[in-house]
């Protein structure tokens, strides 16, 4: 942002202030991230920068905890990563097909009482998380779904659900619905209409929603706490565990890990966004 | 009959008027069962259990049931002197029947809350009526009374009297630090036990300022990236969106490690020579804590609805103002900020909803003088087990969230949420 060459001193002043005030705010968002990364190669039990590491001294750092992380004796992370990956993939297939569903009617112009369904479509979203857990967990227990895979997965398809209807209704705000026209009058049927001519069109928003709906479900600790026993253990559970009871390393190489994960989820979403804007014909 | 001839009638013969009205009503139908299977979804396991928590929070039903005929002979006994015979022996015969399920402690325990010390003077009656000390051919009240100086005392049977009804409203009035004294009426607990006031104005207060926080940062920021060019704008949205998509757990712990006492934060207060090294502010397990981390947290929530807002700004209105002889500030203040309250509302909102239930973070690292009524609830789930003041607790904390929520949809409109 070049200033123009008449601005007096005392707004470059002001704009050197503004430009200072956006770096420290980067800065805040972005630095705590990367503090982990080191860590998690330190070759000493301690969760600060050892002086070996500060000298960059090479045996400072290890793969211990990595090590520790997959090897380790009678560690739940192998157990926690296998139950994470199926109840946010189980989670994920459910909220889209759900949420699909229901932007596609919320979308229409047709739909009664949209405002409070919408509303209500999104509340798992806005409701502290802590009554969902609370509310999730006396439905569970009482039809006996406490404590197994079903019920965790029901739980997040409830809380996944709001992030597809938004990324899918907001795909379909700029849908020219004379294409679904045009395949009836070919004599399309409706599903074929779907499956042919709308769902290749809303596909990106479908995607990025069951990105959302994934991150949610593999993210999602409150809820679990609730409804989990030790077979469902997940690694945010562990997680949670880990950092209340001691910060040991291997949580910070599975910290690691997840932060890999969220960066690749983060520019999957990204490129979908722009091809869904290219699809729809914004330009910016 | 002209005007029937000039109603226009489709190939069927039907009137077009009917005919559209039946589209129309297909159409309606259509579309609802397209939301039918999630909205049914979420009303079986989400919206019914919600209000389940209600009957839950005000369910007494376990004592009405367990002195039934007690609180019938209660109904003619007016509550000022002691109880007639009749309700000692209907209370007697409750009681027996308790004592043969081994139920009484239960009952004891119940009315102990109402009352300290009914549960010793339960026990003592129990021990009387297990080895048939009561003789049923004379009168029950006198033998009663003897068992001990309690049973005596009319405090005590106007205390069962009140829990008569199946419903109470005892345990909200305990979330908002009150209770029903012996006359029925409601009273505030003592000064220094008013522990669940404090939990919920430091619960608005925290959220009120990470809202506050999040706003002062995230303008700044939006404001940059809505008016640089994409390529550069592209590349710092990175920095907004890799936080946002990131693990809440890993974002704390990244917090946990920074803010602790030998940690990077205070490292650096020592190199720069801000703190002593051997006095390390504790910034972590208090409020400290909770501000930086929950700050850095929701930023995000508050950056994007900022920046879609600010995006759809033209920069030659500020132009103009200019040249209209604005300086920059009147400029930005009298043009371009107006034009951002939507975006201001529709952050702050979301940031004070998201906030106000916030558990996780704060259990972390806000420790004793940092912890919100989410963790409170949380606490009486797992280890009090009171689920029914859990339920009031959270229903209470809801109402609240609903309320800002209502004003969000009038406001913002709940199809308008950013997700970057």
């Amino acid at each position: 942002m070049a200033l123009p060459s008449y601005t007096e001193t005392r707004y470059r002043i002001w704009h050197y202030i503004y430009i200072a005030i956006c770096t420290f705010v980067f800065f805040f968002l972005i630095a705590p991230l990367f503090v982990i990364f080191p860590l998690s190669f330190n070759a000493e039990e301690f969760l600060v920068f050892s002086e070996g590491m500060k000298n960059l001294d090479p045996d400072a750092f290890s793969l211990r905890w990595y090590k520790d992380m997959i090897y380790g004796t009678k560690n739940p992370w192998g157990l926690a990563a296998k139950n994470s990956f199926i109840i946010a993939i189980f989670a994920t297939i459910g909220s889209i097909i759900l949420g699909t569903l229901a932007a596609l009617g919320l979308s229409s112009r047709h739909m009664p009482y949209k405002g409070i369904i919408m509303a209500t479509l999104i509340s798992p979203m806005i409701v502290p998380l802590i009554i969902s857990g609370v509310a999730i967990f006396f439905f569970m227990a009482k039809v006996g779904l406490a404590a197994t895979h079903t019920g965790i997965v029901l739980a997040h398809i409830i809380l996944g659900t709001p992030f597809v209807v938004i990324t899918v209704t907001a795909t379909l705000s700029g849908f020219d619905h004379s294409v679904t026209r045009a395949a009836a009058s070919l004599g399309s049927n409706p599903v074929n209409t779907f499956m042919k001519v709308t769902l290749p069109l809303i596909l990106p928003g479908v995607i990025s929603g069951g990105l959302f709906a994934f991150v949610t479900s593999f993210d999602e600790v409150v809820v679990v706490l609730f409804l989990a026993g030790l077979e469902n253990t997940t690694i945010p559970i562990q997680m949670w565990t880990g950092l209340r009871e001691q910060l040991s390393p291997t949580i910070l190489a599975v910290a690691t890990c997840l932060i890999i994960l969220s960066t690749l989820i983060l520019i999957s979403a990204e490129l979908l966004r722009r091809r869904s804007e290219r699809l729809r014909g914004i330009n910016r | 009959m002209s005007s029937e001839t000039k109603q226009i009638l489709t190939t069927d013969g039907i009137p077009l008027e009917v005919s559209l009205k039946k589209a129309e009503k297909k159409n309606k139908i259509k579309a609802f069962l397209l939301v039918a299977p999630l909205l049914l979804f979420l009303i079986i396991t989400y919206v019914f259990p919600i209000g389940e928590m209600f009957s839950r929070s005000i369910d007494d039903k376990m004592i009405t049931n367990m002195l039934p005929k007690t609180f019938k002979e209660m109904e003619k006994w007016d509550g000022q002197e002691l109880p007639p015979e009749e309700v000692f022996t209907a209370f007697y015969y409750d009681f027996k029947v308790l004592v043969d399920k081994q139920e009484h402690g239960k009952l004891g325990q119940r009315l102990n809350k109402e009352k300290n010390g009914f549960n010793s003077i339960t026990k003592k009656l129990f021990r009387q009526v297990k080895r048939k000390k009561i003789d049923e051919s004379t009168s029950i009240k006198e033998q009663i009374m003897k068992v001990h100086k309690r049973w005596r005392n009319v405090e005590y049977w106007q205390a069962i009297k009140r829990t008569a009804p199946p419903y109470t409203m005892s345990k909200y009035l305990k979330g908002m630090d009150m209770y029903y004294a012996a006359d029925g009426s409601i009273t505030q607990v003592e000064e220094d036990r008013r522990i669940h006031r404090i939990l919920w104005l430091r619960t608005l207060e925290i959220a009120f300022f990470v809202t506050l926080f999040c706003f002062l940062m995230g303008y700044p920021i939006a404001h940059l990236l809505a008016t640089l060019p994409m390529k550069y704008s592209n590349l710092l949205m990175i920095c907004v969106l890799l936080p946002f998509w990131t693990s809440l757990l890993v974002r704390t712990a990244s917090w946990m490690i920074l803010l602790q006492q030998q940690g990077v934060v205070n490292d650096f207060f020592v190199m720069i020579g801000l703190v002593a090294d051997d006095s390390r502010p504790e910034m972590m397990y208090n409020k400290v804590g909770t501000y930086v981390a929950m700050t850095q947290i929701l930023l995000p929530f508050m950056v994007l609805p900022l920046y879609s807002v600010m995006k759809t700004i033209s920069p030659s209105l500020m132009r103009a103002g200019k040249s209209l002889g604005g300086t920059p500030f009147v400029a930005f203040w009298k043009v371009y900020f107006p034009l951002t309250i939507p975006g201001i509302g529709a952050g702050c909102l979301l940031v004070f909803i998201l906030a106000i239930g916030y558990y996780i973070t704060p259990a972390l690292v806000g420790g004793a003088s940092g912890t919100l009524i989410s963790n409170q609830i949380a606490f009486h789930m797992k280890q009090t087990l009171d689920w029914s003041f859990a339920s009031a607790m959270g229903l209470m904390l809801l109402s609240g969230v609903l309320v800002i929520y209502w004003i969000y949809n009038k406001l913002v409109g709940v199809d308008n949420i950013k997700l970057g």
